[in-house]
C-alpha cells in the first residue's frame, strides 16, 4: 500500500514507543497527512489545553502519496495546537525527511508527554530509541543535524529545532534537511516544550502500492506531463521569487508593515537581482520535477554563509515589510531563521511591526537597545538574532507581533489574524485573499486557500467581493484534500483532482470520486474549525487587522481600497453550511460524518 | 557501439527520483535503499550527480568472480549477474572500484544495474533529462570538449589575455 500502514506513538513522559496500525476508515475519511492528523488531534486532546504543556501532542504526518514516484509528493505536515494562535496548527514541509519516514514504515509519528531532559528520537525501521540530547541542546539546526547524522546513520534524515524552539519562541519552526521549514504557527516551540530536540529516521522497509503496475503507469504519465509543464518550468527557473514582480504589479506587495502594497525598491530584492547575486542553482525536494529551491551563497564584507532561500514570502517579510532593499541582508535574515529555527514570515512581520512602533514612538531606543527604523538592514539582522535567542528586547519580540504590540496597547499595529502574521499577498487589492486570511483555521495563511490564479490572473475581478465566498470555501477545501495526500501545493493545477483520485486508487486501493474527494477536503476543513471552536474561537476572531478594514490603500492599482469583509463573511458562513456565528450546523456535521 | 548511461550533473536537481524508480522496477517496492543507482549530493558548493555501474569492458567484478556468475555481453555491453551461479561470496563487491555492485542480503546474491535490459527506468523517470541512455560516442564526448573549451575561453577572456 502507498500508506506505510502504521502510526508511531512516542510518549516522552514514560519513554515508551509503540507502533499502531493505521485505522483504515479514518485514513479513508481524512486521506492522511494534514487531515488524518487533525482528526487524531481532535479526538485525543482537549482543545483548551495549554499548547506548551505536556498534554499537547504533536504529529509529524505524511500523506499516502509521500515518498512515491508521484511528482512533487515530498511533503509532511506538522500538526499540533499552536502556541502562537491557540488554534490548530498545520505546517507543511518537503525535503527528504518525510519520504524517509514512510520508507521506515510510518505514516505518522505522534509525540506526546514531555521528556525530563533534552532528547531526540532515533527511528530505524522498527527500532525506536529515545536518546539524550543534552549536548546538542543550544546548537543551531544545522549543527544539530550534522551531529545527529554522525551519531546515527550517514543516510539518516533529520528534523530539528534550533535555539528558538528550545526557548519556546512562539514563532519557532521545525527545520528538516537543514533548509526545509514547517514554518508557521510556532510548531517548533511545541517540540521545545517537550524537550524534544529532533527526530532522526532511516527507512529501508519501503512501500508496496496496491496495484503496482497501474500505479507505476500513472506516476510515469504524470512525471512526463509535469516535467515540461510551463508552470513547472517557470518555478524551476525562478522559484517563487517572481512573486515580487507580480505582487508589485498588482499593488499587493505588502510594504512597511502593510501600510502600502507597492515597494518602490522592489527590483532590489526581486528575481533578477537575486539570481544575479546570491543564487547558485536550483534544487529539488524528493522526487520533485519543480526544483523551486534556491541554493544560495553569501560572500560580502558584511554577510557570509550558504544555504537555501530566500523564497518569495521571505523577500516579502524581510524586504517589503521592513522596507529593507538589501538582498544580502534579506538572504542573511533567511539563513538566521533557518539556523535558529524561526518562521521567516512571522519573524520579518514582527520586526516590521516593531519598526512601526518605534517610528510612532510607542517604543524607545532605550527599550529596544538601538534605533529600529524601516529600511535599516543592520537593525533587522541584529534584532532577528536577538529574537531567536530571546535576548534583550528580542525576548518580547519572540512572543510574536500581536503579544508584543499588545504589551504597549497598540495591538492594531500587529498585522495578524488569530495572532498569526499575514503572508505576502496584500489583501486590499485582492479581496478573496482577505476573506481567506480572516477565516484561516491556523490564522492568517496564504497557502490554505490561495486564489491568486483566479483573482489576479483569472476571470475574476480581484477588487470585487462578489463570488469570493464560494471561491474561497472551494479553494480551502480543495487545498485541505491536496495537503492531506502528501503532494506539494506547487503541483496543484498541473496534477488535477482526477489524477489524484486515480493515484489514490492504484496506490492505496481507496476509491474516491470527485465528489467524495472534495467532501474529504471539506470534512478536514470543518474538523479543524471544530477544534478551534472547542478552543474558544468565535466569529469575532474571523477578522482582519484594522489597517486593512479601515485605512484605504494609499497608492498603486488598489489605491483607495479597503477589504469589505462584512460583504463576504455572512455569505461565506452560509456557503459552508455554518450558522450566523460561524459554527458548523448539526446537519453539516452529520453530512460530513464528523462526531 | 553499445549504449551507456549519460549523467549530466548540470541538469540534475538532486531529487533522487531515479532511486525511487529503480527500486520500484527491480523489487516491485518503493524503497530507494535498494536502488542500483544513487544520486550523490554535495551541499556546498552544491553538486548533484547520479552514479551507476559503467558496464566496464574488462569488468573488475567479473574478473574477481570465482563462479563465473558475472559476464559482459559483447552485443549490448551489459554486465549481468547469473543468479543461479552466484554463490554470494561478495568478491565482486570488494573488486569493483566504483561501488557499482552490491550484495543483497535478502536474496543472498550480488545485484547491479543492468540498464533494465535496454530501457533504463531511471532515464524514463528523470524529470530534467539529467540522465540519458545513448551511444557512448553520440555527441557526449564532443559536448564535454566543448564545455571545457568554454570554461577555458571564459578564463582567458576574464584574464584579459585575449
Amino acid at each position: 500500500m502507498a500508506y506505510a500502514g502504521n502510526i508511531l506513538r512516542v510518549n516522552l513522559s514514560t519513554g515508551q514507543a509503540a507502533s499502531e496500525e493505521l485505522d483504515g476508515k479514518k485514513a479513508y475519511d481524512y486521506i492522511g497527512g494534514r487531515g488524518l492528523a487533525a482528526k487524531i488531534l481532535y479526538d485525543e486532546i482537549d482543545p483548551k489545553t495549554d499548547p506548551l504543556g505536556a498534554d499537547n501532542k504533536i504529529l509529524f504526518a505524511t500523506g499516502p502519496l509521500t515518498g512515491t514516484p508521484v511528482p512533487a509528493a515530498s511533503r509532511y505536515m506538522v500538526v499540533t495546537k499552536s502556541p502562537l494562535t491557540g488554534a490548530i496548527a498545520c505546517s507543511n514541509s518537503g525535503g527528504f525527511f518525510p519520504a524517509e519516514l514512510k520508507y521506515a514504515g510510518y505514516d505518522i509519528v505522534l509525540v506526546e508527554g514531555k521528556a525530563a531532559e533534552p532528547v531526540y528520537i532515533w527511528i530505524k525501521n522498527g527500532e525506536v530509541e529515545i536518546r539524550p540530547a543534552k549536548d546538542i541542546w543550544g546548537k543551531t539546526t544545522h549543527e544539530a543535524e550534522d551531529i545527529i547524522i554522525a551519531e546515527t546513520d550517514p543516510d539518516a534524515k533529520v528534523c530539528s529545532i534550533g535555539p528558538a524552539g528550545e526557548t519556546m519562541v512562539r514563532i519557532a519552526c521545525v527545520i528538516n534537511d537543514k533548509h526545509r521549514s514547517a514554518g508557521r504557527s510556532g510548531v517548533g516551540a511545541v517540540m521545545g516544550s517537550k524537550n524534544l530536540k529532533a527526530i532522526a529516521v532511516r527507512g529501508t522497509v519501503g512501500l508496496k502500492p496496491a496495484d503496482s503496475e497501474a500505479f507505476r503507469a500513472e506516476c510515469l504519465r504524470l512525471v512526463k506531463h509535469a516535467s515540461n509543464h510551463p508552470a513547472v518550468l517557470a518555478l524551476r527557473a525562478n522559484g517563487t521569487t517572481n512573486g515580487v514582480n507580480i505582487a508589485n504589479k498588482f499593488g499587493v506587495f505588502p510594504t512597511r508593515n502593510y501600510k502600502s502594497g507597492v515597494f518602490e525598491k522592489y527590483q532590489e530584492i526581486g528575481p533578477e537581482k537575486l539570481h544575479r547575486t546570491v543564487f547558485v542553482r536550483a534544487r529539488a525536494c524528493a522526487g520533485c520535477p519543480v526544483a523551486c529551491k534556491r541554493v544560495t551563497r553569501l560572500d560580502t564584507d558584511k554577510y557570509q554563509g550558504a544555504g537555501e532561500g530566500p523564497e518569495y514570502e521571505t523577500l516579502y517579510s524581510f524586504g517589503g515589510m521592513t522596507g529593507v532593499d538589501d538582498i544580502y541582508a534579506v538572504t542573511k535574515a533567511n539563513y538566521i531563521c533557518n539556523e535558529l529555527g524561526m518562521d521567516t514570515i512571522s519573524a520579518g512581520a514582527t520586526i516590521a511591526c516593531a519598526m512601526e512602533m518605534f517610528e510612532e514612538g510607542h517604543i524607545s531606543e532605550e527599550q529596544v537597545g538601538r534605533s529600529l527604523n524601516f529600511g535599516d538592514p543592520e537593525a533587522m539582522v541584529e534584532m532577528l538574532e536577538k529574537m531567536g535567542r530571546r535576548e534583550g528586547f528580542g525576548d518580547l519580540m519572540a512572543e510574536g507581533s500581536f503579544r508584543m504590540a499588545e504589551e504597549f496597547g497598540v495591538s492594531h499595529l500587529s498585522i495578524s489574524v488569530k495572532g498569526q502574521e499575514l503572508a505576502g499577498w496584500g489583501t486590499r487589492g485582492f479581496k478573496g485573499m482577505g476573506l481567506n486570511y480572516a477565516t484561516g483555521n491556523r490564522g492568517a495563511c496564504h497557502t490554505k486557500g490561495n486564489t491568486m490564479g483566479m483573482e489576479l490572473f483569472g476571470k475574476m475581478d480581484a477588487l470585487a467581493t462578489e463570488g469570493k465566498p464560494q471561491l474561497i470555501a472551494g479553494a480551502q477545501d480543495a487545498t485541505a484534500a491536496l495537503d492531506s495526500t502528501g503532494l506539494c501545493l506547487f503541483i496543484n493545477g498541473v496534477i488535477k483532482p482526477k489524477d489524484v483520485i486515480s493515484l489514490l486508487k492504484t496506490g492505496t486501493g481507496n476509491e474516491y470520486d470527485e465528489e467524495s474527494y472534495a467532501r474529504a477536503g471539506s470534512r478536514i476543513w470543518n474538523i479543524e474549525r471544530m477544534f478551534n471552536i472547542g478552543a474558544g474561537f468565535t466569529a469575532d476572531d474571523d477578522t482582519l487587522p484594522r489597517r486593512l478594514l479601515e485605512e484605504p490603500m494609499p497608492e498603486g492599482p488598489g489605491q483607495g481600497q479597503v477589504v469589505e469583509l462584512d460583504a463576504m463573511l455572512p455569505e461565506y458562513y452560509q456557503q459552508r453550511g455554518w450558522d450566523a456565528k460561524g459554527k458548523p450546523t448539526k446537519e453539516k456535521l452529520k453530512e460530513l460524518g464528523i462526531s | 557501439m553499445s549504449k551507456i548511461l549519460w549523467m549530466h550533473p548540470d541538469k540534475c536537481t538532486g531529487c533522487k527520483l531515479c532511486e525511487v524508480a529503480c527500486s520500484f522496477k527491480k523489487y516491485d517496492e518503493i524503497n530507494p535503499s535498494k536502488s542500483r543507482i544513487s544520486t550523490v549530493i554535495y551541499e556546498s558548493p552544491p553538486f548533484y550527480v547520479a552514479m551507476a555501474c559503467p558496464q566496464c569492458d574488462d569488468p573488475w567484478c567479473a574478473n574477481a568472480c570465482p563462479s563465473a556468475a558475472l559476464e559482459k555481453n559483447p552485443e549490448d555491453g551489459i554486465v549481468r549477474v547469473n543468479e543461479d551461479r552466484c554463490v554470494g561470496c561478495k568478491m565482486c563487491v570488494l573488486a569493483c572500484p566504483f561501488g557499482a555492485i552490491e550484495y543483497a542480503p535478502e536474496e543472498k546474491i550480488a545485484v547491479k544495474c543492468d540498464y533494465c535490459e535496454g530501457q533504463p527506468e531511471c532515464v524514463e523517470f528523470c524529470p530534467t533529462a539529467a540522465l540519458e541512455f545513448k551511444d557512448a560516442d553520440e555527441g557526449g564526448a564532443g559536448q564535454k570538449k566543448r564545455s571545457l573549451a568554454d570554461t577555458l575561453r571564459k578564463a582567458y577572456m576574464e584574464g584579459g589575455s585575449l
